[in-house]
């Protein structure tokens, strides 16, 4: 999680993101690939519009794991509030709906993730040519693998193979960051699918 | 206020309600299962096409260049079950290496 995160954080310069804001970003957000998604959509020209639509999709799912671990939550709205910030894929895969391992595990990833960020980010300062050192490549590599992380069905499959197809067709078509909010459409191809 | 900082806050606002949504409005109900299912394939498909994108596009053009060797070397590693930060590493050097002959 702390080299995921400093993965970011070098990233995160291809989008004019200076450390603070990639900094904060990770504080706030704490959602890996809704981030990356980000600031690849501002750096590839999408607009401020498309960028947040795209990370905004990809936590769309917080809301059903939410509403999974619900229960598990007690106290006031404030603190359930704060501690629900804590739900990410990893901490919520671990916990099996234990509270403490989800808040235990939350909160060591949540530092490792802001550490990791804030390394990143220096780091990336102090690159002059962000395509010289071939971070343009990177990202591609680094969606590769977070798709990877989401491919645990034939329906997922499916969804991800239409996906791609609709974005690579729109690419010619329509201005940067629209095609990554259309592939959402791919989604009917496995909504039907057991 | 920069683009990249709007962006920040617009993301990190929404990402947080989208989080708070079960521990703090809905606890004890539940959403019906096929809006669940339409939800959670929403990220597949948004990280395929983002694969796509950063491999293919510039502006509205489809080009073929350094970044496939980039996205080459990220299945590699993947298919190797490497970590994030090595497939992120090799990556970069596989882009910058191709790039670098050209």
């Amino acid at each position: 999680m702390a080299a995921l995160g400093a993965s970011f954080g070098v990233l995160a310069r291809t989008a004019h993101l200076d450390a603070l804001a990639a900094i904060v970003m990770s504080a706030t957000t704490f959602a890996g690939s809704s981030q990356v998604a980000a600031v690849s959509v501002l750096g590839a020209g999408g607009g401020i519009a498309a960028a947040v639509a795209a990370a905004l999709l990809l936590n769309a799912r917080y809301a059903p794991i939410g509403i999974s671990v619900a229960q598990t939550f007690r106290g006031s709205v404030a603190r359930r509030l704060a501690q629900s910030q804590l739900v990410v894929d990893e901490s919520w895969a671990l916990s099996g709906g234990n509270r403490r391992v989800l808040l235990g595990v939350g909160t060591t990833l949540w530092f490792a993730w802001v550490g990791g960020t804030a390394v990143g980010a220096f780091a990336g300062q102090a690159i002059g040519d962000t395509g010289k050192f071939g971070l343009d490549g990177a990202f591609a590599a680094l969606f590769v693998a977070l798709l990877a992380t989401q491919l645990t069905s034939r329906a997922r499959l499916a969804v991800a193979a239409g996906g791609a197809a609709i974005a690579a067709l729109l690419i010619p078509f329509t201005p940067p960051g629209v095609p990554i909010i259309a592939a959402t459409g791919a989604v009917v191809l496995g909504w039907r699918r057991a | 206020m920069s683009a990249a900082w709007a962006t920040v806050i617009a993301v990190g606002a929404g990402t947080v309600v989208l989080k708070a949504v079960g521990p703090v409005g809905v606890s004890g109900r539940t959403i019906s299962p096929a809006v669940e299912r339409l939800l959670e394939l929403i990220a597949p498909a948004i990280l395929a096409a983002l694969v796509m994108v950063e491999t293919l596009a510039s502006g509205r053009h489809l080009v073929v260049d350094a970044r496939l060797a980039g996205v080459g070397a990220g299945i590699v590693c993947v298919l190797a079950r490497a970590p994030f930060w090595l497939v992120v590493l090799c990556g970069a050097l596989a882009t910058a290496g191709v790039r670098a002959l050209q």
